[in-house]
Order: C-alpha cells, then sequence, then structure tokens
C-alpha cells in the first residue's frame, strides 16, 4: 500500500488522540509507551505490510506481534483506522462488558496477530511465525516491537539467538528506543546499550531511525525487506510520551491516566495537531 | 511376560509414525533430544525438527508462533523445565490464546533417579493442571502412550504430556477393545472393597498391589487415570458409590495433582474418603531410580498401606 506522508501523518496525529482518549475513559492504560510507537505503527500498518483487513486470516499476510503488548492504545486506534473493526469498538477498551482486552488479545479484536503483555514473549512467537513461513515457503514478513525495557527479559535474548540461528530475514524486529521504563531511566534501571553492537554480535542485521520520521520509517522497512540471510533489527530512537508535551520523555506516564485537567489539556494539544495535520 | 518399554520411548517412536501422515507436526526441543527420545523425529525429518539449544522459554514462545501458521508443535524437554521453567510462557503464549502447542515433560517424577532433586519434577501435574483449559495427560505404558501421542495429534489446544525415564510392563494392551481416549479414564481391575485410582507408572504398582490384597478377600477396583484434566468423574462417581472409598497414587508431589484433582471432585459430589498416595511434599534425592522410590514410599507396599487405611476410614 503507497499512502501519501499526509495521509500518514493525519492518521498518526488521530491514532493519538483515540488511545488518549481509550486511557482517559477507563481511566488506565499506557499512553507514554503508546504514543511513542504510533509513528511506527502507522507506517507499518499503512504503509509497509501486506494486509488486507477483509482477510485478516489470510496465510499470506504479513504479521504483527507487539511484544511489548501494553501498548494498545497504539495499536487498537491504529487497527480501527485500518478498516479492522469501528472506532466505535475502541469504547470498550479494559472495560468487562467488551473484548478490547489490555494487553494485545488475538481471539477477540480482529487484525491482532498474536496475543501478548507478559515482556518478552511476543519476540519468540514472531520467530515461529517467521519458522513457520520459510518452512511453508510462503514470502511474508513478520514484525515485532519490542521496548527498550523489555529486551531485558532474558527470553528476548534467547529469541534473538534463534533469529540468528534460522536466517530468519523474513523477520524485523523493532526496538522502540524512549529511554525510560516503569521505574525510570533504562540507562539506571538497567543498561542494555550498546544496542547496535550487541544485536550485530548475535548475527542480527541493524539498522537505525528516528522513530517518528514517517518518510525515514517508510525507508528503512523497504530496506531491511531486501535483508537476505540474516533477520534485521530496528533500533528506533524515539521520545516517551510524543506529542503531549508534559507527557513526553517523563517515565511517570509509563502506565498512569490522566485527571479531568491533564485530560483536556493533552486533547487540546492533540486535537490542535490533528486540525493541523487535517486543516493543510 | 508381556512388553517392557519407556513411555518416553514409545513417545518418540510414536511421533515418528505419525510424522507421515500429519505434515504440519514439528518438533521443538532444548538440548536433550537423545532423552526426550525426539532424536529419531530429527533424523527422519530434519526440516521439521528444530533444537532451540538450552532455552526453554524462547522453544515454547517459538512454537506458539507456529501454531498460530497452523503447525503442530510439540515442544520437548524434562518435565522440570518443559512445565517449571516455562511455566509462565505456557500459560500466556499457549494457553491463554488457547494455541495448539503440546507441552512434552519427560524424565516426570523421582525416576530420573541420580540426577537429584534439581531434575525430578514433581510439580508439573499440579502447575499444569493449574492453568484455565490445559489438557494434562500422564499415560503408564508404551502402548497407551502411542495411543495418547495420536490423540494429541488429532486434539486441536494445548496440552501437557508427561513422559517416564524407565521402562515399565506394558499392561493396557490385556484392557479388551483398549482405545485411548483424551478424559476417559481406564478399568484396567474389578473390584467392590476400595479404588485405586492411578496415573503414570504407579498403574502397574497399583495392580500388584491389588493382587496381594486380593490374597486377604480385599477386593481392590484399579482406574488407569491417564488423563488428570479433564478428569473422568463418570467413572471417579461410579468408584465412589460402588467402593465406598478411594486411594490415589501418583509419581508426584501429594499438594496438587491426581489426588487433589480427584479429592476436589468427590468432595463436592459424592464424599467418601480419599487417601492421596504420592511424594509427602519433600524434594527427592540422587540415588539409583527404583531406590529413590523406596525411598519416599512409592511402592507397592506403599500403595497397600494407603488402602488399609482408606478402607479403616470407610463409615461402618
Amino acid at each position: 500500500m503507497k499512502t501519501d506522508m499526509h495521509t500518514l501523518e493525519t492518521v498518526a496525529a488521530k491514532g493519538r488522540l483515540l488511545g488518549l482518549d481509550m486511557v482517559y475513559r477507563c481511566a488506565s492504560g499506557h499512553l507514554g509507551g503508546s504514543f511513542s510507537a504510533m509513528d511506527i505503527l502507522t507506517v507499518l500498518y499503512f504503509e509497509t505490510m501486506r494486509i488486507d483487513p477483509t482477510h485478516p486470516e489470510d496465510p499470506d499476510r504479513d504479521r504483527f506481534v507487539l511484544s511489548k503488548g501494553h501498548c494498545t492504545p497504539a495499536l487498537y486506534p491504529i487497527l480501527s483506522q485500518r478498516g479492522y473493526f469501528p472506532e466505535e469498538t475502541l469504547e470498550a477498551f479494559r472495560r468487562v462488558d467488551g473484548h478490547l482486552s489490555g494487553h494485545a488479545e488475538m481471539h477477540h479484536v480482529q487484525g491482532v496477530d498474536m496475543s501478548t503483555g507478559s515482556l518478552g514473549q511476543g519476540i519468540s512467537a514472531a520467530v515461529g511465525m517467521a519458522l513457520a513461513g520459510k518452512l511453508d515457503e510462503r514470502d511474508y514478513q513478520v514484525y515485532a516491537l519490542l521496548g527498550d525495557g523489555e529486551i531485558e527479559e532474558g527470553q528476548v535474548w534467547e529469541a534473538f539467538l534463534s533469529g540468528a540461528k534460522y536466517k530468519l530475514d523474513n523477520l524485523c524486529a523493532i526496538i522502540d528506543v524512549n529511554g525510560l521504563q516503569i521505574d525510570g531511566k533504562t540507562a539506571d534501571v538497567m543498561p542494555t546499550e550498546p544496542l547496535d553492537k550487541k544485536l550485530e554480535a548475535f548475527g542480527w542485521h541493524v539498522l537505525k531511525v528516528d522513530g517518528h520520521d514517517l518518510a525515514a520509517l517508510a525507508a528503512v522497512f523497504e530496506q531491511a525487506r531486501e535483508v537476505t540471510g540474516a533477520p534485521t533489527m530496528i533500533l528506533a530512537k524515539t521520545v516517551k510520551g510524543k506529542g503531549v508535551s508534559f507527557m513526553e520523555n517523563q517515565s511517570g506516564w509509563h502506565g498512569k491516566a490522566p485527571n479531568e485537567e491533564q485530560y483536556q489539556m493533552a486533547r487540546q494539544e492533540l486535537a490542535a495537531a490533528l486540525a493541523e495535520k487535517e486543516g493543510r | 511376560m508381556a512388553e517392557k518399554i519407556a513411555t518416553r520411548a514409545a513417545y518418540g517412536k510414536a511421533l515418528v509414525e505419525l510424522a507421515q501422515q500429519e505434515p504440519n507436526l514439528v518438533v521443538l526441543d532444548a538440548d536433550l533430544s537423545g532423552s526426550t527420545m525426539t532424536k529419531e523425529f530429527g533424523s527422519a525429518y530434519p526440516a521439521r525438527f528444530f533444537n532451540m539449544g538450552i532455552a526453554e522459554a524462547n522453544m515454547v514462545g517459538v512454537a506458539a508462533g507456529l501454531a498460530t501458521c497452523g503447525k503442530k508443535p510439540f515442544v520437548n524437554s524434562f518435565a522440570m523445565f518443559a512445565a517449571g521453567r516455562a511455566w509462565e510462557q505456557v500459560r500466556n503464549s499457549v494457553a491463554y490464546p488457547g494455541l495448539n502447542v503440546k507441552v512434552v515433560g519427560s524424565h516426570g517424577g523421582l525416576s530420573v533417579g541420580e540426577d537429584g532433586a534439581t531434575h525430578q519434577c514433581i510439580e508439573d501435574l499440579a502447575i499444569m493442571r493449574a492453568i484455565p483449559g490445559m489438557t494434562v495427560l500422564c499415560p503408564c505404558d508404551g502402548h497407551e502412550m502411542r495411543q495418547a501421542v495420536q490423540a494429541l495429534v488429532a486434539y486441536d489446544g494445548p496440552a501437557y504430556l508427561r513422559l517416564g525415564r524407565l521402562a515399565v510392563e506394558t499392561v493396557t494392551d490385556q484392557v479388551p477393545d483398549y482405545r485411548f481416549s483424551i478424559g476417559k479414564g481406564v478399568l484396567l481391575r474389578p473390584g467392590s472393597d476400595v479404588t485405586v485410582v492411578a496415573v503414570g507408572m504407579m498403574v502397574q504398582m497399583a495392580l500388584q498391589a491389588a493382587q496381594e490384597l486380593s490374597k486377604e478377600g480385599i477386593s481392590v477396583r484399579v482406574i488407569d487415570m491417564h488423563t488428570i484434566k479433564p478428569l473422568d468423574t463418570e467413572i471417579l462417581l461410579a468408584a465412589a458409590q460402588e467402593t465406598g472409598c478411594l486411594v490415589t497414587t501418583e509419581e508426584a508431589n501429594v499438594i496438587g495433582g491426581l489426588g487433589s484433582a480427584v479429592a476436589e471432585y468427590l468432595s463436592g459430589a459424592w464424599p467418601v474418603p480419599v487417601v492421596r498416595h504420592g511424594v509427602a511434599d519433600l524434594f527427592g534425592r540422587s540415588g539409583a531410580a527404583q531406590k529413590v522410590l523406596e525411598a519416599y514410599g512409592l511402592t507397592v507396599s506403599g500403595i497397600v498401606d494407603k488402602v488399609r487405611q482408606a478402607i479403616s476410614l470407610k463409615k461402618k
């Protein structure tokens, strides 16, 4: 799918607004990491991935695994905008009488390829999907998005080893490097850098990108598709809470819902950003 | 004398036998394929065999991903690591999404022997059973195992299968018209005074205990409960009503496994004495398998003692 940049910008801006509303409505959810990942998901679902929302089970479709499974306030608005389900469905987010679970869920939410939420597990499933693609000689791509805090889980590195062993060039993982996790800076909680050197040493093809530059993201995913003989890791530098001035680069906004006042302020900023894109 | 074969050996053979007719069957192992007996499958079908290294958590997650694409993965390690170390991956990546992954734990129980407590998994039946929607199987002999694997390949959903290390006597081939069915216990011996519900290699010991007690005129019914979940409540209810007391026996901790499952059910359906025989909430230890089993009372005489206790508890 070739989408113009203006449309991509609008989708991302609207995605943030919808995500904010979801979290405010149920007074819980993860905005910080969702906003840092929103532009990445926008490009994947509206530009890069070969998918058809009318055939969500197509065996030849590209797959996406939200390994940082708490970032449903990014994923669900993108899926809804892409046509997997109506926007009204988002109102049931985290509600016991609805089906939009707090963490990504594959059976009730159209378009979700794997249930995730417990950190470190999604990337392994993505490896399995890529292995199945090789086994069946299908040419789909598998994408997985991880958090830079998530990669502190040992299972992630087990998965990295196995991706390299099986030369999964149909696998493209992205780390959302926003530098923050629940208890503070990733560099303080558990240093993980230098990620490029580590991933290269693990046998992955490493690419870097500004995780909020839509054109650059589109280009880097194209590049990843051309890689052969090894899985690709895209290190996407991002800003946690991107788009809301008082949430940006604040670890406190990892999993907190805004109060009424904060909500109105955030909404104003995001609505203005969206109006600017739509009005252009 | 009947054939003596370890259930893990029968399992390995069954995988190879079923591979031809099930092209989606894939096997994953964590560097123990010689012990879990998946090596033969790996040699015969190298493209469908994945040695994931000593990394059980990732192995289970990879299997989940394979299952989302229509594969039928069997993941293998020792029970301690398949059910223990990777428990949360089994819970969240396999069972919660209801994916068609078969988790296979070899060398379950104390009969691992010399390797000692770190490798003697006595908790797998309990912790696998505690996961919603999980099917839990532990066949007692090679004949039953072969059919169990066949049934598991046909069954679409998450399941745990426990294999034993030791060669055990085949007993289920003596059952007329034997047919393995998930969730259906097998009546191995009729009896009217007491019922012994056994699983895994305790089944053979239960039959010997019944034989011994028959010399004293005690009539012991023996049930092979190869499926711990879903539990065959029909066969249990009949046993409770007709024999008035039960003994459960398993090569596992007496907390949470077969004994607990039987007691949980009968306490609400038809309360009668249920005496649990198994590992008495203790860690195992190193030693020759038979010696370790004896040291922990997992013996014919251990069952006999529990049977006497159950009968004495019956309301006069």
